[in-house]
C-alpha cells in the first residue's frame, strides 16, 4: 500500500470516527432515534437488490436465519463470502430490532408479515399494492419517498397513480 | 430538525478520494476476465452458445433474460423486487465485468437461480463473448 493511501485511510477512519461520536450525541434526543447509518457493506449488498431495509425492522433471530439461509433468499441464491456474513450478522445483530412490537418473529421472517407492519398499513388499498409501479409490499420506495434514507415518516408518503 | 453532520460528509469525500487514487485490487477489463474462462475451459467462447444460454430458460422459472432483458444493452429490472438493473453488456455500462470476483459472485448466484447449478468455465466464457459483441 502506497504512504499516500495510508495516509489518507488513516484520516477516513479519524473522520468515520467522529462521525459515530457525533451521532452517539444526538442519538438519545428521540425515543426512535435518527436514521442509523447504514453498514456500507450491509448497502452495498442488499441493495444490489433491493432497498437496505433497516435493521431495527426485524428481530435479532429473524435477521440470523435470513443471514444463515441467504443461497435460498426468498427465492433466489443471495450468498455471499463467509468474511462478509460474518461482518454483516455482527452488526444486524447489534442493531436488530428489541422495541416490543418488533420483538416478535413475523412469519417467514417477513418485515411485511410483521402485526405492526400490516396495522400500518391496513388503510393502503388493494388496489394500490396491485400497481405495477408498486408490485411487492417489499418495495418500500414506491411510496415511501424517502425509504432509502431510513425516512419512512407519513408526510413523505406518494402512492403512485 | 436535526443536526446535519458534517464529519460524515467529509469522511465520505475523503473515501472517495482515496478510492480515486487507488483502483480496486480486482480491477480488471472485460478481455482479461474471458481470456481467463477460455484458458480454464481449454476451449475458445462461441457467443452464439452465449446468446442461446442467456436468452432461455434452463428447467426454471427464470432466464437470465427475465431480470437482465433480451437484449442486455439496455437497463434491466429484477423479476422479483422489480429494482432496475443497469445494462449488462459492458459497451453500455463500462463497470461491468471490471471486478473479477464481482463477477463470479454473480455468476454463481445467477446461473444458480437460472440452471439449479453453477456455470462451468465454458459457459461463463460464452456468455461473457456474447455480451462483449454488443456494441452501441
Amino acid at each position: 500500500m502506497s504512504v499516500r493511501l495510508s495516509s489518507c485511510l488513516r484520516l477516513v477512519s479519524l473522520g468515520l470516527a467522529a462521525a459515530g461520536m457525533a451521532h452517539a450525541a444526538y442519538a438519545d434526543d428521540d425515543a426512535r432515534g435518527p436514521r442509523l447509518p447504514l453498514l456500507p457493506k450491509y448497502q452495498q449488498e442488499c441493495t444490489a437488490c433491493h432497498l437496505a431495509y433497516p435493521p431495527g425492522m426485524l428481530p435479532a433471530a429473524s435477521w440470523q436465519r435470513l443471514m444463515n439461509n441467504l443461497p435460498r433468499h426468498f427465492g433466489t441464491d443471495a450468498s455471499l463470502d463467509a468474511a462478509t456474513i460474518k461482518e454483516l450478522s455482527t452488526w444486524l445483530g447489534a442493531h436488530a430490532g428489541t422495541y416490543k412490537r418488533v420483538r416478535e418473529e413475523p412469519a417467514q421472517d417477513r418485515i411485511t408479515r410483521s402485526a405492526w407492519f400490516l396495522r400500518k398499513h391496513d388503510e393502503v388499498s388493494s388496489a394500490a399494492w396491485k400497481l405495477p409501479a408498486v408490485k411487492s409490499a417489499s418495495n418500500c420506495a414506491a411510496c415511501h419517498t424517502r425509504a432509502d434514507q431510513g425516512d419512512f415518516s407519513e408526510r413523505n408518503i406518494r402512492i403512485p397513480r | 430538525m436535526k443536526p446535519i453532520d458534517l464529519s460524515r460528509f467529509a469522511a465520505v469525500a475523503m473515501a472517495l478520494t482515496c478510492a480515486a487514487i487507488a483502483p480496486s485490487v480486482h480491477a480488471a477489463t472485460p478481455a482479461e476476465l474471458l481470456a481467463g474462462y477460455t484458458a480454464q475451459a481449454a476451449a475458445p467462447a462461441v457467443p452464439a452458445r452465449g446468446q442461446q444460454l442467456f436468452t432461455t430458460t434452463h428447467g426454471r422459472e427464470w432466464s437470465c433474460s427475465s431480470c437482465h432483458g433480451a437484449a442486455p444493452t439496455q437497463t434491466g429490472k429484477h423479476a422479483s423486487t422489480g429494482k432496475p438493473i443497469d445494462a449488462l453488456a459492458p459497451a453500455f455500462s463500462p463497470q461491468r465485468f471490471t471486478d473479477a470476483a464481482k463477477t463470479e459472485k454473480w455468476f454463481r448466484r445467477n446461473c444458480n437461480d437460472v440452471m439449479g447449478r453453477e456455470c462451468n468455465a465454458a459457459e461463463k466464457a460464452d456468455v461473457l463473448a456474447w455480451l462483449m459483441t454488443l456494441k452501441p
